[in-house]
Parts: C-alpha cells; sequence; structure tokens
C-alpha cells in the first residue's frame, strides 16, 4: 500500500512537471514567433480562441507569471489545447485525439513483440553462451546503431519501392471507411506492417542484450546449480529457475526505456506518413504550428506517463521486494 | 540511451577484484581494456571518424554545396557516391559533414555528463532530503520522453544550430547518467577507505573527488559514450526532419534532403544509404566501446564476451553455473583459471 502511495505521489509531480516545463518552454524563448504568426491570421482567429492562445503562449504581458501559471492550468483542465494555426480552425485537443490511437496501436504492438520477442531470444542466447548463438549479438548490435528513421527509409526502398510488397505510407486503404469491419482491419494490419517491422529491429537489441547479460549474470547462482543437481530438465532450470528470475531487471528497464522507444515511433511516424501522433507533430514542427507542437508534447508525455504507472504495478506485482521497499 | 547501457543497479556492483595477482596491477588493468577486441575496434573507427571530422573541409573532393551539371548520377570515378538533385557530390557532403556530427556528440555528452555526475553523486553522497529531491527530479527528467522534448525546444528556437542543439541534448539527457551514478556512489559511501578517509579528517569535498569519483570513472565512461551515442542520433534524427538549419552539414541532412526529393522513389540508393551506414558505424562504434567497459568492469561478462572458438582453444566449454575467469600470468601465456563451481555433472 505505502508503495502504491508512494509510486502515486511520484506519477503526480512528473506530470505537474510535465505540465510546467510545457508552460515555460514558449515562454523561456527568444523572440515571439507566435505574435508574428498571430499577425498573420489576424482577423479569422475569433477573440475566444484568440484569448486561450494567449494564455497558453504568455502573450498576456499584462498578467504576473503566476496569473498566467494559474489561467494555464485552467485551460487544461477544461481540455482546451488552443487551435491549430494549419488544420485551422480545429482544436488541438480533437487532433490529438484523432492521432493518438494510431500511435497507441503501433508503439503498443510492436513493444509487445519486440519484447517478448527479444527476451526469449535473450535467453535462448544467455543460455547458449559461448556457442554459435553469440554471432547474433554483433548483428543485433548494428540494428541497434542504426537511427530508426533509416531503417524506416531502407524497409521502404527494399519493401514497398523495389518489391511492391508493402505500401510506403499512410495508415490504412483510403477507399475504405473507417469501421470494425475485416476488411478495414486487415487493410491497418497491411499498412502498418512495415512501420511495426522497422520499431521491432530497432528496438529488440536492448532487449536480447539485457536478457541475455541478466541470464549469465544469474545463471552462476547457487539455486541453479541445485536445480540442475536435482536433475531438473534442462528447460525447466532455464524457464523456470533462470529466466525468472533474470525477467525482473527487463520489466523495470521496459518502463524505462518506453520513453526512447515511443520517440523512436515517431520517427518512423514522419517517414511512413503514419496518421499518429510522431506524423502530427512533425506536421507542426514544419509549419510551425506552436500550439499543435505543445499539445502533441504534453499528450506524448502523459501518455508514457501512464504506459510507465502499469509497468510499474507490473513490476510490484512479479518482485516482492520492490513492493516492500516501497 | 535506454537498455543498451547494460549497467542496471544489480550489475554495477563492483567485481573488479579479479587480477591483483599480476605485478602491476594498475598496469596490466589499462591493457586489459585495451586487449579487448570490441573496444579496440570501436576505439579504430571513432579513431578514423575524428581524423575524418578534423581534416574532412581539406580532403573533400568538391565543395558540399557546389551545384553541377551532373544531376542524380550513380556512383561513378569523378563521383565516388554519385550527385544528388542539383549535382552537388555527396561523398563531400558526408566528409565534411563529419565534424558537425562529432562536435554535437562530444559537447552533448561532455554536458551530459558533467550534470549526471554532479547531480548523482552529490545525491548519493548526501542522503537524506536533498538524495530524495534530486533522484526524483533525475526520475521525472527519465520519465518524460526525451526526444519529443528536444524536437519542441529546438522546434521553437529561432536558430537552433549545432551548438544550441548540443545543449538542449545535453540538458535533457543527463538523468540515465545520474541514477545510476547515485546507485554506484551509495554502494561506495559507507566502504572502509571512504570512512577511513573521513575518520582521518578529510573535507567533503575531497572524500569525492579522491576517494568516491576515481572509483566511478568506468560507469562515468560508460555513461558518457552512452550519451554521445544518443546525441549523435538525436542530432541526425533532428536534422533529418528539417528542425535544424538544412545548410550545416551533417549525415542527418544528407537524408533530409534525400528524403524530400525522392530519393526512395527515384531509386538513388546511393543518396541515403552511405550516410545512414556512417551513423550505423559511429553507433555501432560507441556501443562496442561501452562494451568493452562493460566487459573490463564486470569479469562475467568478459570471459562470456570470447567467442566460441577462443573458448575452444582455451580448453573452456562453455556451461551453465560456470564462468571461467582467465588469468594472465606474467609471460603472457594465457592460463586457465576457474570458479569455484565446476563440479556439476554433464547432462544430456
Amino acid at each position: 500500500m505505502r508503495f502504491a502511495v508512494r509510486r502515486t505521489i511520484f506519477y503526480l509531480i512528473t506530470a505537474w512537471a510535465a505540465v510546467t516545463i510545457n508552460f515555460l518552454i514558449p515562454r523561456l524563448m527568444p523572440g515571439d514567433p507566435v505574435t508574428a504568426l498571430m499577425g498573420r491570421m489576424q482577423g479569422r482567429i475569433d477573440s475566444n480562441a484568440e484569448e486561450s492562445i494567449r494564455v497558453l503562449f504568455g502573450l498576456d504581458t499584462g498578467a504576473s507569471v503566476w496569473q498566467q501559471y494559474v489561467d494555464y492550468w485552467g485551460l487544461l483542465l477544461r481540455g482546451d489545447l488552443g487551435l491549430s494555426f494549419t488544420f485551422f480552425p480545429t482544436p488541438v485537443s480533437e487532433i490529438v485525439q484523432q492521432a493518438l490511437p494510431w500511435t497507441i496501436g503501433l508503439v503498443g504492438v510492436a513493444t509487445i513483440i519486440s519484447f517478448t520477442l527479444g527476451t526469449g531470444i535473450g535467453v535462448a542466447i544467455g543460455w547458449r553462451r559461448g556457442t554459435w548463438a553469440d554471432a547474433l549479438l554483433p548483428i543485433t548490435t548494428f540494428f541497434s546503431a542504426v537511427p530508426y528513421f533509416w531503417l524506416g527509409l531502407i524497409a521502404i526502398t527494399v519493401f514497398s519501392v523495389t518489391l511492391g510488397w508493402f505500401p510506403s505510407s499512410g495508415s490504412y486503404d483510403r477507399g475504405l471507411v473507417p469501421t470494425w469491419s475485416w476488411e478495414f482491419v486487415g487493410s491497418v494490419i497491411y499498412y502498418g506492417f512495415l512501420p511495426a517491422l522497422t520499431v521491432v529491429l530497432s528496438s529488440i537489441a536492448g532487449w536480447i542484450l539485457g536478457m541475455r547479460n541478466m541470464l549469465v549474470t544469474v545463471s552462476s547462482e547457487d539455486y541453479v546449480t541445485v536445480a540442475h543437481a536435482k536433475g531438473l530438465p534442462e528447460r525447466r532450470v532455464m524457464v523456470g529457475y533462470a529466466a525468472r528470475n533474470a525477467i525482473l531487471p527487463q520489466v523495470s528497464n521496459f518502463a524505462l526505456s518506453l520513453g526512447f522507444v515511443v520517440g523512436g515511433t515517431l520517427i518512423m511516424e514522419m517517414v511512413f506518413s503514419y496518421q499518429g501522433i510522431g506524423y502530427t507533430l512533425f506536421q507542426a514542427v514544419n509549419t510551425q504550428d506552436y500550439p499543435l507542437m505543445q499539445g502533441c508534447f504534453l499528450v506524448i508525455t502523459l501518455a508514457v506517463l501512464g504506459a510507465n504507472i502499469i509497468a510499474d504495478f507490473v513490476y510490484a506485482a512479479l518482485d516482492p521486494r520492490a513492493r516492500q521497499e516501497g | 540511451m535506454a537498455q543498451d547501457t547494460t549497467f542496471t543497479e544489480e550489475q554495477a556492483a563492483p567485481e573488479r577484484a579479479v587480477e591483483h595477482d599480476v605485478d602491476d596491477p594498475r598496469r596490466a588493468k589499462r591493457f586489459l581494456f585495451l586487449r579487448n577486441g570490441k573496444a579496440l575496434t570501436g576505439l579504430g573507427i571513432l579513431l578514423f571518424f575524428g581524423i575524418l571530422a578534423v581534416v574532412g573541409p581539406w580532403i573533400a573532393p568538391y565543395d558540399p554545396n557546389q551545384v553541377s551539371a551532373d544531376l542524380l548520377q550513380p556512383p561513378s570515378w569523378s563521383h565516388w557516391l554519385g550527385t544528388d538533385h542539383t549535382g552537388r557530390d555527396i561523398l563531400s557532403q558526408i566528409v565534411v559533414g563529419t565534424r558537425g556530427v562529432l562536435v554535437v556528440g562530444l559537447i552533448a555528452g561532455v554536458s551530459a555528463t558533467v550534470l549526471g555526475v554532479i547531480v548523482g553523486v552529490t545525491a548519493g553522497f548526501i542522503g537524506g532530503m536533498g538524495d530524495e529531491t534530486l533522484s526524483a527530479l533525475s526520475n521525472v527528467f527519465l520519465v518524460i520522453p526525451q526526444l519529443p522534448l528536444i524536437i519542441i525546444i529546438a522546434g521553437q528556437l529561432p536558430t537552433a544550430g549545432g551548438v544550441t542543439v548540443a545543449l538542449v541534448i545535453g540538458i535533457t539527457g543527463w538523468a540515465w547518467g545520474a541514477r545510476v551514478m547515485r546507485a554506484q556512489t551509495l554502494s561506495l559511501r559507507k566502504r572502509d577507505f571512504v570512512e577511513a578517509a573521513r575518520a582521518n579528517g578529510e573535507r567533503t569535498w575531497r572524500l569525492v573527488l579522491a576517494e568516491v569519483l576515481p572509483n566511478l570513472t568506468a560507469i562515468i565512461a560508460a555513461g558518457f559514450v552512452g550519451t554521445v551515442t544518443f546525441a549523435v542520433m538525436s542530432q541526425v534524427t533532428l536534422a533529418f526532419i528539417g528542425i535544424t538549419p538544412v545548410s550545416d552539414w551533417n549525415w542527418g541532412t544528407i537524408l533530409f534532403w534525400a528524403q524530400n526529393n525522392l530519393a526512395l522513389q527515384r531509386g538513388a540508393w546511393w543518396w541515403f544509404v552511405p550516410a545512414g551506414l556512417c551513423i550505423a558505424l559511429l553507433g555501432m562504434a560507441l556501443t562496442l566501446v561501452n562494451f568493452g567497459i562493460d566487459e573490463f568492469v564486470n569479469p562475467r561478462l568478459r570471459s562470456t564476451g570470447m567467442n566460441a572458438r577462443l573458448l575452444r582453444r582455451r580448453r573452456i566449454r562453455p556451461r551453465i553455473g560456470f564462468t571461467p575467469v582467465l588469468r594472465t600470468p606474467p609471460d603472457g601465456r594465457p592460463d586457465v583459471g576457474t570458479t569455484a563451481r565446476t563440479t556439476r555433472k554433464e547432462r544430456s
């Protein structure tokens, strides 16, 4: 219980910090790009929306910083993230709401596949260390050293331009209406295959390596020797004794590396023009759509926080020590 | 920066008291790091790029911005890596761009490592409330996804040049190092030699600088290498999505031009493959150096770092529960020393 309370407080602090960073960044920047943009949009923004953009970007020079901060929180709690300049006059919150499920789906599926597969391969390599299996390590190292987006470029060249197997951009067949029909779901999987594949390829090395190194460390523990001495089948020792204990750091690493994986996936979306948050952020950056940029960052951070909370509680459920240390 | 730094707190436990039976332990240790094939390969590649970064602008065959009539030519003798859509030489772009990549990596790595050491060691050493606050701070920075943060900061800066980007990466990327450093400092703080120095009446800053910091060298180095890797990747990514000025040549800029001019659809592989391979090579070199440091610190990983043939030549059969630790006697011939757990019966 104490553990839960402590973690909750930590996540509240982190959420607060993320919002505050989001509040501070536009105010600390030299120059005033937003004012210029507002000037360009003169007359097209209604006064109500203009007000919220002023609050979000600190153009209210009259109000004190504290007053601005309070107003800012007020806007956020009402779910008002301002209006997008690019997709004028759509509210940022609406754009983000449409993009978020795509990103969560892509990151979720790719990360689960990568984690499961990587951990499995890591166990296999760690258990057979010093054999041919070790040759897999340099290969995976190469893939982890390649930037995400470049792997995406190569995948597009090979699989969509040269072989023509998969589409190079988009997230579903534009001729279909988004429903829960087999046809549509099939199309989503077909379009998502390449982005997911590249995310898995570039993130799997970390899981393999982490698991292998942990397994090597764990497999010289006494209880593994005892299990062997009792004459348990090799498989059972590997899975039930060694891997089971080696997997704990993997889970805690999972939480820590999530932000990294999400960052990589965002870039992948930009390469594949996949209609998630990353692509939206990309468009926002290219068109200098500041409200949309801020909104994307906020939502990404909060989503990563949410995933962290889940990983944390899974860890606590798996490892009694984590609960006690609290 | 994420999980490929293999120092989890569990592993960071110091297990380096192995090769003390050699004449001059310090010398032997230094050579041990250099004898490591991975580290040596990595350092070699780094040296190559380092030299390229220094002399790049002089040895580049063309001016990277020079437009010519050879539009989108595949590799040939006059343009070794072909040309882009306005006839600029791609090899020259890569050679000239090396400096930008390495400078940003270095500045970001140094600034993030310095911040990480300050926060981590302070937190680990002072303990109590200060520790709680600093750990919470670094955990907050760990949880907030760095790349989007860097993107929105760099995207709002009016002039996001190389050094600015490097500093932004440094300011956002110190948390991982701080966390590892804190864990290690905590375990060092109560060791006998620190206690002895404290009992001698040494001042705190001296305790930290002379007793604790030298024992963190390997971890600081690993953290530094990890941060440089991350900084290089982030910078190249930023250049690729077009946030940093496209007139500064680095490998990401080349990929930016390639992507925006449909190099993929036109099948102009010479445009985007070499730059990507350079990034991969640099990233791999840094990872290899990090492996070397890991194996240097953790002898268990060191012996498993040997490949299968080497193990067979030394008549070591890799088995579970058995960690061969190699000793090298003064005459340089490797000799097999073993840890205790070797008596397990062979199984099918």
